[in-house]
């Protein structure tokens, strides 16, 4: 039979997804084994074993000069940013994107605009926000929403602008008022599309996420990478970039299921990833 | 006649950056007819169809209806049934019948809970029963047969009871057997409603079937230079008796005629 047609068994699916993932922590740990071999104090790739013990470390016993278990912290102001900002992206997508979409007067006045405002490059911005909102919590989630919101809100409005023109056309024929047809056929046929839109923000709110904690923070999972990075700590740093990682791969899969089981009429389809 | 004319097309015709697609058509419509519009494709028939449903205005002329001029948009006295895209597809088969009652009674939030949903429920237990979908109440669009759709899509445009049903291509997806059941169904409505009935369709033989009056659209002047340079309009106007025997002319004899007509115009190189 031909490959095209050759189709795995479950429990095969399974193990060729796991291979790559094996492959990948084998490798690192024959490179390290043999580095180590020379240099039994290599920093560059330290065994799993210590770095478990690492993680362990920032995740279990309490900071000597802190008290704080840094990992948990760490985390949990992480996410708390990337949460706040992400949350008022959406919204500000829902508002503007949904008024863009619907509205020929509003798009007009603002498409444009917003076609010109997406084109600059958030990180470019970072400076003036540390400079106005000083080197707090505002300025961090206010590159996170400046750097995912307009791209959300022209997603939103191209969703808008998708809907088929019969639906509308037939909801003006039921008697709808705008608004109704806002509540009851343009917000629903627009979640689903925004959560995945959502869905993808998430990548590069990450990146300005980490970034702005780089740069100036004192807690955070960017923050502490870019700190023990000036002690060469590979036994902290990769550890965290695999934990960023799961934090991330999981709040994907949480939307995923969020969409699945709030939209069940958009799945039925059978869309995949 | 005069008295119970329910839509008046006086003069109408209609540009695209300037190139005519109808031009010069009036037209007078009894309430109650069930007209059918056939022609050849890009003839114009379906912009008069959304011109009818104020989706499209006219260039110049009028349509009046019950005497008025017609609406600039949309609005629930002209049901329509478009080929697809017609029923809300993230509404189950029971929520789009009974979003119409939704819109009239919670102006705020367009949606019923508890008990007023619970009696609008009820409420569209006939007419589940009456387009055989009873059984699938609960499902989503994407979930139904083509015909199915259909019909729930003819019963949500009925739910306003409109004065007058537009139906643009509704059977042109759907399978010959589907399609004597779409008929029937129609029918049947449309004799115990006792709406006035447009209907756009491909198919001669549907259109001779259900119409009480046929209207032909098609290009009567043709430039063989400027193929642009004229509108269509109706060519040809057929009362049609119930029965089809009564009828002047047989559905080939107008196949025939549309788009053969004239044959001198044809450009050929």
């Amino acid at each position: 039979m031909r490959i095209i047609n050759r189709k795995p068994s479950r429990v095969t699916a399974t193990a060729l997804g796991l291979l790559p993932f094996v492959a990948t922590v084998a490798a690192y740990a024959v490179a390290s084994h043999y580095r180590r071999l020379d240099n039994p104090a290599d920093k560059l790739l330290p065994s799993l074993q210590s770095m478990g013990e690492a993680f362990w470390r920032m995740a279990a016993v309490p900071d000597r000069r802190s008290g704080d278990l840094l990992l948990w912290l760490d985390t949990f102001d992480s996410l708390w940013r990337l949460g706040t900002g992400m949350t008022i992206s959406t919204l500000l997508a829902l508002l503007i994107g949904i008024s863009i979409g619907f509205i020929p007067h509003i798009r007009s006045a603002l498409a444009p605009y917003l076609a010109t405002f997406s084109l600059i490059p958030p990180i470019t911005i970072l400076p003036i926000l540390f400079i106005v909102f000083g080197l707090g919590e505002m300025a961090k989630i206010a590159l996170i929403v400046i750097g995912t919101a307009p791209v959300m809100i022209r997603y939103t409005a191209q969703a808008v602008l998708d809907i088929p023109k019969e639906m509308i056309i037939k909801a003006e024929t039921l008697g709808a008022s705008v608004w109704q047809m806002v509540t009851r056929l343009v917000l629903p046929q627009v979640l689903p599309r925004l959560i995945s839109c959502l869905r993808l923000s998430l990548v590069p709110a990450w990146i300005f996420l980490i970034s702005a904690e780089a740069i100036a923070s004192t807690s955070g999972l960017g923050y502490r990478i870019f700190l023990v990075r000036r002690y060469l700590a590979m036994d902290v740093i990769l550890p965290y970039v695999v934990w960023i990682t799961l934090l991330a791969f999981l709040l994907d899969r949480a939307l995923l299921l969020l969409s699945r089981r709030a939209f069940r009429w958009h799945h039925l389809g059978g869309d995949a990833l | 006649m005069t008295t119970s004319t329910k839509l008046s097309v006086q003069g109408l015709s209609k540009y695209y950056d300037g190139m005519p697609v109808l031009e010069r058509v009036n037209l007078d419509v009894a309430t109650g007819s069930f007209c059918t519009i056939v022609g050849a494709s890009g003839c114009g028939k379906s912009t008069f169809l959304r011109m009818l449903l104020s989706q499209e205005h006219p260039t110049h002329g009028t349509i009046l209806l019950d005497g008025h001029p017609l609406p600039e948009e949309p609005t629930p006295d002209r049901g329509i049934v478009f080929q697809k895209y017609s029923v809300f597809s993230h509404l189950t088969v029971a929520e789009n019948l009974i979003l119409a009652r939704e819109f009239e009674t919670a102006p705020l939030m367009g949606k019923l809970f508890g008990s007023a949903r619970k009696k609008a429920r009820q409420d569209i237990g006939e007419i589940l029963e009456r387009i055989g979908l009873a059984a699938a109440s609960d499902r989503y669009p994407a979930q139904l047969s083509g015909g199915m759709q259909q019909r729930l899509a003819i019963a949500q445009a009925l739910a306003k009871r409109p004065g007058i049903l537009l139906l643009d291509e509704p059977f042109g997806a759907l399978d010959p057997g589907i399609r004597l059941d779409m008929h029937e169904l129609l029918l049947g409505l449309w004799k115990d409603l006792g709406m006035t009935i447009f209907m756009v369709t491909h198919d001669i033989h549907e259109a001779f079937k259900l119409g009480t009056r046929l209207l032909v659209f098609d290009k009567i002047r043709h430039d063989p230079q400027a193929p642009e340079a004229y509108g269509a309009t109706i060519t040809y106007d057929l009362p049609l008796n119930a029965p089809v025997s009564g009828a002047a002319k047989k559905p080939e004899d107008i196949a025939g005629a549309i788009g053969a007509a004239p044959p001198s115009a044809i450009n050929q190189p």
